[in-house]
């Protein structure tokens, strides 16, 4: 029911873990529906110059989050923006049909992330 | 690799001894039983023998069986069947939250049409109160359907109390029997049973055959008409090679049982065991000992869920089964883990191993070396899981 590529980013999930220092951090979903994505990033000059997740789900759940992180390393915030759930499953080489609503929540966590580094940001 | 399968509530491998009778059935002797020919006849005959080695099984008389295409099928004729007999008695059904689908969805659609239906709660083990029951039967009572052991949490139900309560107030009492089957002994008399659900392909015997037990004297109205083969309770040319390798089935399965479940029973109490001890954060789902299926094996792991769960044993050829809402098709995990109070976070991480004959203790060990690793990988990935605890 996976794709290879799927299999891979869960098997050999690329960037878990938290960044203590990072200075975005987003959280999506909900442990009622059985999948959480937290995304810790550090941005410097407007680029993410690292990011990392943990996730609680499923596969598809673990291997968007993996995928996404390998995405939008090392690009800038716009270009992470641009980034949608759909792009993320694309290069996954797709997701089951009953998986793409609701475990494919990894951009949208980077997302949030980047927002709550712009409104820190505009804070200070 | 090592493959190691333990989702036998799920299906079961075909016994060769089964396989073999039946394929003689396909390419030999393939008249149809009802035809008055020898090619007739010799099919009849097994059928007939068929029918009386299902009977032994459940203590029942062969007269009383009535094969349908599975579990699935001999639900809907029980429960369908009796409300539509009985309509004229009463019109109300009681059932639990821990059934299968086939009951429960078969009860609440009869619901939605004109019948009345209690669903009685469960415990947090997943077993039923005969208190519970005993409140909710009414004058116009006329069916109660609760199943011998869950198929999720392997919980036994006190059937034999409520066949009493229900033979005294004349109510139907149907059974759905399709996980205990050669795991605990039935007697449908003893246990005054008027309709009981089996399945062949839980007992290594082939998918797509399963019976219906109806008491003699009890009427049940058919949901399919045609050539009238059943007793006209079930219409259609019987599925002879699948009828002839179920009797086989139960045949060889009330000769093993005896020793199987001695051996389940061991086999299980060191998987728990050994899970409870090698993993922290985890729960055993259902009872501990004689309430409990002598091969079920359901544990909720704490902080991780249950797909991801089954993916990393699959990678190493271990089999399983869970209760997360990825596996159940649906966006809410098990209703069987939610009926026993368990939050939807404890139910998405919820293992089921469920164990067959073929299982060794080698099989068990390599489950207790490897699922602790499995468990800790999913772990360090989750967030919920308190890092101090790492």
């Amino acid at each position: 029911m996976y794709s290879e590529k799927v299999i891979d980013h869960f098997t050999n999930p690329r960037n878990v873990g938290e960044i203590e220092e990072a200075n975005g951090v987003g959280q999506v979903g909900n442990a009622k529906c059985g999948d959480i994505m937290r995304i810790s990033l550090v941005v410097e000059e407007n680029i993410i110059k690292d990011i990392k997740f943990k996730t609680f789900g499923c596969g598809a759940a673990v291997a968007t989050s993996s995928m996404v992180t390998e995405m939008v390393k090392g690009k800038s915030l716009e270009d992470a923006l641009n980034i949608t759930n759909s792009t993320v499953a694309e290069a996954l080489g797709g997701l089951p049909e009953a998986k793409m609503h609701c475990s494919n929540l990894a951009a949208d966590a980077v997302h949030v992330a980047i927002k709550d580094y712009l409104a820190k940001k505009s804070k200070v | 690799m090592r493959r190691i399968y333990l989702d036998h509530s799920a299906t079961t491998p075909v016994d060769p001894q089964v396989a073999e009778l039946m394929m003689k059935y396909y390419v030999e002797f393939y008249g149809n039983p009802s035809s008055v020919h020898l090619y007739g006849r010799e099919v009849r005959k097994a059928l007939d023998e068929a029918r009386t080695q299902v009977a032994t099984l459940i203590g029942a008389d062969q007269a009383e069986i009535t094969f349908t295409s599975g579990g699935t099928e001999a639900d809907n004729i029980a429960i369908q069947g009796a409300a539509k007999s009985r309509a004229k008695k009463g019109k109300h059904l009681i059932t639990s939250a821990i059934e299968h689908h086939a009951v429960l969805d078969t009860c609440k659609y009869l619901a939605k049409n004109g019948y009345d239906l209690t669903i009685l709660p469960v415990d947090e083990e997943g077993l039923v109160s005969v208190d519970e029951l005993k409140k909710a039967i009414r004058p116009d009572t006329i069916l109660v359907s609760i199943m011998h052991a869950n198929n999720e949490v392997g919980s036994i139900q006190p059937i034999e109390e409520i066949g009493k309560i229900t033979k005294e107030l004349d109510i139907l009492f149907h059974v759905d029997a399709v996980q205990s089957l050669g795991k605990c002994p039935i007697d449908v008399k003893a246990m005054n049973i008027d309709l009981l659900t089996i399945s062949s392909h839980k007992i290594y015997g082939p998918k797509g055959v399963g019976a219906l037990y109806i008491r003699k004297g009890v009427r049940i109205s058919p949901l399919m008409f045609g050539g009238a083969q059943e007793r006209k309770i079930r219409s259609g040319t019987e599925n002879a090679p699948g009828i002839i390798g179920f009797g086989k089935a139960c045949e060889l399965s009330g000769q093993r049982m005896k020793s199987e479940i001695p051996y389940l029973t061991g086999l299980r109490d060191k998987l728990i065991d050994g899970i409870m001890s090698r993993i922290d954060n985890v729960k055993l789902n259902g009872p501990r000992g004689q309430k409990r299926l002598s091969n079920n094996v359901n544990v909720s792991i704490n902080f991780i869920e249950g797909e991801s769960l089954l993916l990393s044993l699959d990678m190493i050829g271990v089999a399983a089964s869970s209760g997360s809402a990825c596996t159940s098709g649906s966006l809410d995990p098990s209703h069987v883990l939610l009926a026993m109070g368990m939050s939807h976070e404890v139910a998405h991480g919820s293992l089921r191993l469920s164990l067959g004959k073929q299982n060794t203790d080698e099989d068990i060990e390599f489950v207790l070396e490897e699922l602790p690793k499995i468990v800790d990988r999913l772990r360090v990935m989750s967030p919920l899981y308190n890092k101090t605890s790492c």
